[in-house]
């Protein structure tokens, strides 16, 4: 088996762009949050970034929603730092793996067929008219999981081939799972994977709200809500360049770090599973970690038990919670906290780092890395 | 005989088949109308259509889910079709030892909810997602959280059958089918598992997938009759038509798979892809994304075009999109390509989207287990711009070992599969 390096990272969210201004941001000072454009939902919001710089075609732009804007962006930052973003051949052969979930809705008009629909003569006819009306062509693009994908081959260049996973925090985790074991056999050399999320869309605030997971108080660490819970969604987008070692080395690329294992699977939850699929995962990878990049959620009961086992799994390591410097960016959570723990590793600031991702609803993942 | 492939790899037998699509439930009554010629496509009428530009489409109708929407349909189907695949596997039906790749279509909350929401919300003037916000937290919708997040349907599809470790739910817009399969295939190659439930699952056909597509002019709008609407390769097409299906494959490591003494329905040999990054809905000019897809699939199985009998097109009777599939497939066949049988399922129940590449692997397999043809029904009016054998109307008798099955989707996505009878060389 090959080893499989991470070659570059590209990272943006509210606590700014790139891994340096992200790396500074985790060691120390309160999160960007924004409490009031959703009150009483404190969101982390992205922080405003030049589109131009990676998106230079307006034209790509207004095809695209903030999460697909988002992603893109972030996916041309991990080209730059790989040094792959100019290489047209490279990328033409450059896999690609994306975690996604979709949107996103036109508001407004949603709000006015609802409106609408309450006095309408023949609602279902009022809805058709409207739709047909009202609706953009071109939003179906940017709502299609598939097409941040797209978007990134057509904005990028990269067409080696696109894969999306979906399926909130556990698409994040078996991107990077499949990338990896995808190098490691050699079927393939070099992958851009990642994902992106939105969080200042009513729309996703509704869902999880429906489900009553989201936090409405001021913020707290995802360690500190225990009362009731809940998480705090943020946006970013996060894409990291993998590729096996040998395949770097020929290029002159330098590793940031190892991704030595990942390790993902889905208990049936219910009180102790969240703490015993931790055990199994940190068990079958080998962990033995000096930190820990933790991916909790902040809603209670599985967060308390992600508490108590690493406790048992890393005993005396840091632990720090990705949501508490980014907030909850679902399908991007697991490669935030790859791309912090690669960035940390090469910083010399940790030897060996495992990363967690458990998700609010079900699916339980760990990845480890180690130095280059 | 080692059950590897020219590379080395272990082999990927087909050991089960599931299918449910508007023509039938089941692998037979669904292939025993598609080689009869029979369209699956008819007026909607789960919803009105009024004020449509389309009010056709292969709709599964015989199945009840409720509340309707398209995830929980989208389930029911995957379930039918992986019941019939797991049962004629012989693996054990609630404890399948191997991992889901489930391609599903992107879901979101439906009007139906909204609209519950807006009215629980008791806002009488207008209505705004503040409003909809404020209903959800009484925690009366808590259900729907778990219905309309993407993991749900694969979630439940690996209760129901006890497949191992995370699944992975996945898109690749209208080829999401044959990368379910593809994803499977490499899974049991790197000898992670030695067998994988990979299915493909569609029911989302609503008032608002369907506006969206008829915004993109991408469907047909000859409404009024539905069976003929579909016609692939012809010159009077007009646009795809949105069909339902669910399609299901037991792939086992063919080792295993014969040490248990399971059937082999056929094999997977070779898969291939490419992205293209021309456009977000169309292809690039040359056509060489799809060219290298099919090329990759049969270097993938170690044919060569020669030795293709059959091509199961993605034929989607869009004007775009069967242009480009035959001049792809002629650039790789050659002058051979004039007298290679091509055929589009899509011609009778329409494009099933998410499911389409699993819909239409199964019906490959079909063609080679019964050595039969299904055609590309409608074909009236041929178009000079294609001179190729698409299978016209009627059903042919052939002796088929080697499949080509094609998908490609918006988003730059080309996915093409080769099924074979027998490993070449075997």
């Amino acid at each position: 088996m090959r080893d499989v390096v991470i070659t570059g990272v590209g990272l943006v969210s509210s606590a700014g762009e790139g891994l340096e201004a992200h790396l500074t941001a985790l060691a120390g000072g309160a999160p960007n949050t924004d409490a009031t454009s959703f009150e009483p939902f404190p969101v982390h919001p992205a922080v405003t970034l030049e589109w131009d710089r990676q998106i230079p075609k307006k034209s790509d732009q207004r095809q695209m929603e903030p999460w697909q804007k988002l992603g893109c962006y972030a996916a041309g930052l991990a080209l730059d730092a790989a040094g792959a973003k100019e290489d047209a051949a490279l990328k033409s052969r450059m896999q690609l793996i994306v975690s996604a979930g979709g949107g996103e809705r036109d508001y407004a008009v949603d709000g006015q067929i609802l409106t609408g629909l309450r006095k309408a003569d023949n609602p279902g006819v009022f809805l058709n008219e409207r739709l047909m009306g009202d609706l953009r062509p071109t939003l179906f693009l940017a709502q299609l999981s598939n097409l941040l994908a797209g978007n990134i081959s057509i904005v990028h260049g990269v067409t080696g081939a696109s894969r999306t996973f979906m399926g909130e925090e556990s698409s994040g985790v078996d991107a990077i799972r499949i990338a990896r074991e995808r190098i490691a056999s050699g079927q393939d050399d070099i992958f851009l994977v990642g994902g992106s999320y939105n969080a200042e869309r009513p729309d996703v605030l509704l869902i999880y709200e429906m489900g009553g997971f989201l936090w409405k108080k001021p913020y707290a660490s995802v360690w500190e809500r225990s009362a009731e819970g809940g998480m705090i969604l943020g946006s970013g987008g996060c894409f990291l360049v993998l590729e096996s070692r040998e395949h770097a080395a020929a290029r002159g690329a330098k590793p940031l770090a190892v991704i030595a294992g990942v390790a993902s699977d889905r208990s049936r939850r219910k009180p102790g599973s969240v703490e015993g699929a931790l055990h199994g995962l940190s068990q079958q990878l080998g962990a033995k970690p000096d930190l820990v990049l933790s991916g909790a959620t902040g809603i209670k009961g599985i967060t308390d038990e992600e508490q108590a086992a690493l406790k048992d799994i890393a005993p005396g390591a840091a632990v720090h919670a990705t949501g508490d410097l980014v907030g909850h960016t679902m399908e991007a959570q697991a490669p935030i906290g790859v791309a912090l723990a690669a960035g940390l590793i090469a910083g010399g600031k940790a030897g060996e780092v495992l990363v967690t991702s458990i998700g609010h609803w079900r699916g339980e993942g760990a990845i480890r890395l180690t130095k280059a | 005989m080692a059950l590897r492939d020219t590379k080395g790899r272990p082999l990927v037998a087909v050991t089960g088949m599931g299918v449910v699509t508007s023509l039938g439930q089941g692998k037979d009554d669904t292939w025993a109308a598609l080689t009869a010629g029979q369209s699956g496509i008819h007026r909607i009428e789960r919803f009105p259509t009024e004020g449509l530009r389309t009010t056709i489409a292969g709709t599964i109708d015989s199945v009840d889910v409720e509340p309707f929407c398209a995830p929980m349909l989208s389930e029911r189907l995957a379930m039918l079709a992986a019941e019939e695949a797991v049962g004629q596997s012989g693996l054990a039906s609630s404890d399948f030892p191997g991992a889901l790749f489930i391609a599903v279509p992107p879901v979101e909350m439906e009007w139906p909810q909204r609209e519950a929401l807006a009215k629980a919300s008791g806002q009488e003037g207008d209505v705004t997602y503040k409003d909809l916000l404020k209903a959800a937290a009484s925690g009366e919708f808590k259900s729907w959280h778990d219905l309309f997040i993407f993991g749900t349907v694969a979630d439940r599809v690996a209760d129901r059958f006890g497949t191992r470790g995370s699944p992975i739910s996945l898109s690749t817009a209208c080829s999401s089918g044959a990368t379910a399969i593809q994803l499977g295939v490499e899974a049991i190659r790197r000898g992670e598992t030695d067998a994988a439930l990979c299915i493909g699952t569609d029911g989302s056909v609503n008032p608002e997938s369907l506006i969206r597509f008829s915004l993109l002019s991408a469907l047909s709008t000859q409404n009024e009759n539905p069976e003929g609407a579909s016609k692939p390769f012809s010159k009077n097409r007009d646009g795809f038509v949105m069909g339902e299906g669910g399609a299901a494959l037991v792939l086992e490591n063919a080792e295993s798979a014969r040490a248990r003494g399971a059937k082999i329905l056929g094999y997977v040999l070779g898969c291939g892809e490419k992205g293209d990054g021309f456009h977000r809905t169309r292809s690039s000019p040359d056509g060489m994304p799809a060219i290298t897809a099919i090329r990759e699939a049969l270097a993938d199985a170690g044919l060569a075009p020669d030795n293709i009998d059959y091509i199961n097109a993605h034929g989607t009777s869009t004007p775009e999109n069967d242009k480009m599939e035959a001049m792809s497939c002629t650039a790789v066949f050659g002058e051979r390509m004039a007298s290679v049988p091509i055929s589009s399922n899509k011609s009778m129940i329409g494009h099933t989207l998410t499911a389409a590449g699993a819909v239409e692997a199964v019906m490959s397999l079909m063609t080679i287990g019964t050595g039969r043809i299904a055609p590309t029904i409608n074909y009236q009016v041929p178009d000079p711009a294609i001179p190729l054998d698409v299978v016209p109307n009627v059903a042919r008798d052939a002796s088929v070992s080697y499949v080509l099955s094609n998908s490609f989707g918006f988003g730059g996505q080309n996915t093409c599969l080769v099924f074979g009878a027998e490993p070449k060389g075997a």
